[in-house]
């Protein structure tokens, strides 16, 4: 068998391998890598920056895919030497291996612009896992991080440290960010995003120094002004690692020269991805990598025909909240261009398309990119526009995506990161009998890369498997035909104020045990006290305020906000349990007190006797704050836990939710109230607060994603409050916040709340205020029940005789 | 048979239920707008009282387990064939006044409750 020698274990060099494991015959493969970890996919090393992914979510192919595959890999060696005569390559530890075919996939490594100081302490580059996991392990709220360079990396790299926290400036040597890929007014409207995001952006500064005594102070720059900075990224540009190539006698210009099938200037010897250069262009994206590895494995096992032509390239910026898509050319200020462009400034969207010949040339989308798909397939096609002329930047009326779908050739790219293609998906769809979207990433890889083109996938699944049901739109029960998100907009659009009238118009007019919660609940949240509040819809629970047990007896939790009591509060709940017989008094798992097997009849009496309001330890709404001592006694707390937590429990209760909400704060992160695995937590740090959402510790166990990284105590709380309204507003009922934080994605999320606009974080603060306002106490109904005879057996008034 | 006069019509709130003792039974008597049914109130399953449940159609939902029975023939629905049933009573309203008479109306040819079944 033929050895073939891979140098690079990165998205390149594996890609190609696994197109090469597509053909006969089998060679003999050994993979070198210098970084000592598996493969995995660079481009999302930003979103575990931004706390959107953990590092192993991003890993490609784990140890097992290589065993499996009969591939050595050997990790944490750098090949220092090709000698292509005696056909063996030599590693920094002192190894030589044979080859009888060599691919060369060594990527590109960090520019970093003549400068002093760049060798301080606290001086990065972002380019690999050990770059990301040093800047996390750095990462903290107050932290001063400056990163150089505004090109698509150095604004992900600016936005993950924000993520986490830190305050960031992004320096930028040109007069506009991302000059590569906007056009001045592009420029001005990613700047604003940026901005608003919190990152100050300081543009024609050519630094001239990294300030400090061993470790970093300041930068200077070359107009002699100076800033603060604990910590610097240098995210300038990248640089093909091409020395290999011309150790190896190969020809190199930029990168190594290779021609339309692969092959560098040696027979025997490959080149692909970043380290490469064909027709004169070096790539430094994703897309080409894929394309070229196709080729060259096409080549290298013998089926030569296969040509690669050039890349028509794509960037898009993956920032959440900051929608930035450019490709082709952009320069409409060259003879023969000609630009159609559309921009809303108060919305932030600004779209421009550049022209040649009546073809689509480039294209830039700020703000909205939905269409970016649709640009691609025009630019790769080189699809005639002059018909389309007036549907430009607007979709054709008669359009609608499932047709755009059915139209699309299979040959046509949908996952243009793996490079899959329509026709593969649908191949894959039916010879393995895929019917979910999960399945379907898992078979093609399709949408494994950026993600964008996950709902394009989503259109083929459904337009192929009939039986293909997007999560989160099941009906809510034979009772109503719905989905919940249509019954809101029914709801809201036909202006319904009574779960009867639900039924009555939309239903079989009569509900069930499982519709009427959930119509009352999206009534609520929906009108928000201006609705007809039906009891005989809810559950026994929420009639009573006061949990069902085994026995038809009830539980009663008082509130203790924040699990705070006082010596008279204690008497009070021993008094009660004494004078009612209560046959148990237990402590809770949320820090409270819970009186059990109480009588319906008894109910309103205890209230009354304790004084105290309702911990709502019975319905969907919001349980509890659990929180740590803090400040206020423990030797390690860093924050006020429990002001805190007793503040963010008075500012939720009395309110419905989806389903139950506990929540935690705790005053350092050694995390003692369990904040990680609440559905939302407070984690207070030195200098700041992390705010996670999404936790469980109960049916299901999750860690809590970070919403946010804050420095102060307010910024916490309102985080908190703008998700907490959210979730409110857009889960499903019964769905906890860990399922609905998965459905939805953390991304999305943050997006639609705390990195929301301003206007429209301050709407859902309004409305959760109004919605807070007309919230009462529940149990200041055993005084005043809503019906005379809630809490009252009835007796029987006379027997008469028939 | 005896009728025994419950209470007003106003006291059992639309589509919801209340329990009664009458005789040492306990009755589960439920408003349906245009009907009152009675059943008796513990479901056959784990003894959840049937009378704080959800109304739905004609049945009852237990609010323990959610075993579902037919307000009308007793007969428990969900899960199905347990075989299982609740007497029923027959009620009438005079008046604004709800009266129910007792073991009048067990559902014995339709499904025999299981101590009953017992018994014989």
């Amino acid at each position: 068998m033929q050895k073939l020698v891979v140098i690079g274990n990165g998205m390149a060099g594996i890609a190609c391998v696994e197109q090469i494991l597509k053909h006969a015959p089998k060679f003999d493969i050994t993979v070198f890598g210098d970084e000592t970890h598996v493969n995995y996919n660079r481009i999302l090393l930003s979103s575990v920056l931004a706390g959107e992914k953990e590092m192993d979510d991003i890993v490609i192919n784990g140890l097992d895919w290589y065993q499996e595959k009969g591939i050595t890999l050997r990790l944490g060696i750098r090949i220092i030497d090709i000698d292509s005569i005696a056909k063996t390559v030599s590693g920094d530890d002192g190894s030589v291996t044979e080859y009888d075919k060599l691919i060369i996939a060594t990527g590109s490594a960090p520019f970093v612009p003549p400068m002093e100081g760049t060798g301080k302490n606290g001086v990065f580059c972002f380019r690999n896992m050990d770059d990301t996991k040093a800047l996390l392990e750095r990462a903290r709220p107050g932290l001063k991080a400056v990163v150089i360079g505004g090109g698509l990396l150095g604004l992900e790299a600016a936005r993950g440290l924000q993520v986490q926290g830190a305050d960031v400036t992004v320096v930028h040597l040109m007069d506009r960010l991302m000059e590569r890929q906007l056009d001045p007014t592009g420029g001005v409207y990613l700047r604003n995003s940026i901005e608003q995001l919190g990152v100050r952006v300081a543009l024609k500064k050519s630094t001239a120094a990294i300030l400090g005594n061993g470790h970093v102070e300041g930068v200077e720059f070359k107009d002699g002004e100076k800033i603060e900075a604990d910590l610097v990224v240098v995210a300038a540009g990248i640089r093909p690692n091409a020395e290999l190539g011309k150790k190896a006698g190969l020809t190199v210009n930029r990168a190594i020269v290779v021609n339309d099938y692969m092959e560098t200037s040696d027979p025997d010897i490959f080149a692909v991805g970043e380290c490469v250069e064909h027709n004169g262009i070096v790539y430094g994206l994703v897309a080409p990598l894929y394309e070229q590895g196709k080729v060259l494995a096409a080549t290298i096992t013998g089926n030569r025909g296969l040509v690669y032509q050039g890349t028509i390239t794509a960037s898009k910026l993956k920032i959440m909240g900051v929608d930035v898509f450019s490709a082709g050319f952009i320069d409409d200020t060259v003879a023969g261009i000609e630009s159609v462009k559309y921009e809303d400034a108060a919305l932030g969207i600004y779209k421009k398309l550049t022209l040649k010949d009546g073809c689509l040339a480039g294209v830039i989308l700020v703000g909205d990119v939905s269409d970016s798909q649709r640009y691609m397939d025009w630019l790769r096609q080189g699809t005639n526009l002059t018909a389309k002329r007036r549907f430009l930047l607007f979709p054709e009326p008669t359009e609608d995506h499932g047709l755009d779908v059915a139209q699309m050739p299979d040959g046509e790219t949908v996952c243009g990161c793996m490079g899959v293609t329509k026709g593969e998906i649908i191949h894959a769809i039916h010879a393995k009998g895929i019917n979910t979207f999960a399945q379907l990433k898992e078979a093609t890889r399709a949408s494994t890369g950026c993600g964008s083109c996950g709902e394009m996938c989503k259109h083929l699944l459904k337009a192929v498997v009939p039986e293909f049901e997007e999560e989160g739109k099941k009906v809510v029960c034979g009772c109503l035909p719905f989905s919940q998100d249509n019954l809101r907009e029914i709801i809201q659009g036909q202006k319904l104020k009574s779960v009867q009238e639900v039924l009555d118009i939309y239903g079989t007019g009569h509900g069930c045990e499982i519709c009427k919660p959930a119509l009352s609940y999206l009534i609520d949240v929906v009108w928000c006290g201006d609705h007809d509040e039906d009891r005989s819809a809810r559950f026994i629970n929420d009639r009573v305020h006061a949990n069902i047990q085994r026995d038809g007896t009830f539980s009663v939790i008082p509130r203790m906000r924040g699990g705070i009591t006082s010596p008279a509060e204690l008497r009070k709940i021993a008094d009660v349990a004494d004078k009612y017989n209560v046959p148990m008094v237990k402590v809770t798992g949320s820090q409270r007190l819970d009186l059990l097997g109480v009588k319906k009849e008894d109910l309103p009496g205890i209230w009354a006797d304790l004084g105290m309001t309702s911990g709502q330890g019975y319905t969907k709404g919001v349980r509890m704050v659990k929180t740590c001592v803090g400040t206020d006694f423990c030797r390690y707390g860093t924050q006020n836990a429990i002001e805190t937590g007793v503040e963010l429990e008075r500012s939720l209760e009395n309110l419905f939710t989806p389903h139950k909400t506990k929540m935690a704060v705790v005053g350092c992160p050694r995390n003692c109230a369990e904040a990680t695995v609440k559905d939302i937590g407070l984690v207070g740090q030195e200098g700041g607060w992390q705010v996670v959402v999404g936790g469980a510790a109960g049916k299901s166990v999750r860690k809590a994603d970070l919403l946010i990284t804050v420095t102060t105590t307010e910024e916490a709380l309102r985080s908190a409050k703008i998700f907490f309204q959210y979730y409110r507003e857009n889960a499903i009922y019964l769905e906890r916040t860990y399922d609905f934080v998965e459905r939805f994605g953390i991304e999305k999320i943050r997006k639609e709340t705390v990195y929301a606009q301003p206007a429209a974080q301050e709407l859902l603060l309004e409305r959760l205020a109004k919605a807070k306002a007309i919230s009462k106490d529940p149990w200041l109904e055993g005084a005043n029940p809503v019906n005379p005879t809630q809490f009252v057996q009835i007796q029987p008034l006379e027997t008469v005789l028939a | 048979m005896n009728w025994t006069k419950i209470t007003t019509t106003g006291d059992i709130p639309l589509r919801e239920g209340r329990a009664v003792h009458v005789d040492g039974e306990e009755i589960a008597l439920f408003n349906l707008g245009d009907r009152f049914l009675a059943i008796q109130n513990r479901c056959p399953h784990n003894q959840g009282p049937l009378a704080d449940g959800i109304i739905s159609g004609n049945t009852v939902v237990c609010p323990l387990h959610q075993w579902k029975t037919c307000l009308e023939t007793g007969q428990v629905q969900r899960p199905k064939d347990t075989g299982h049933c609740v007497k029923t009573f027959e009620t009438k309203v005079e008046n604004n006044l709800i009266f129910i008479r007792k073991n009048s109306r067990i559902a014995v040819p339709v499904c025999p409750a299981p101590e009953l079944a017992l018994a014989k």
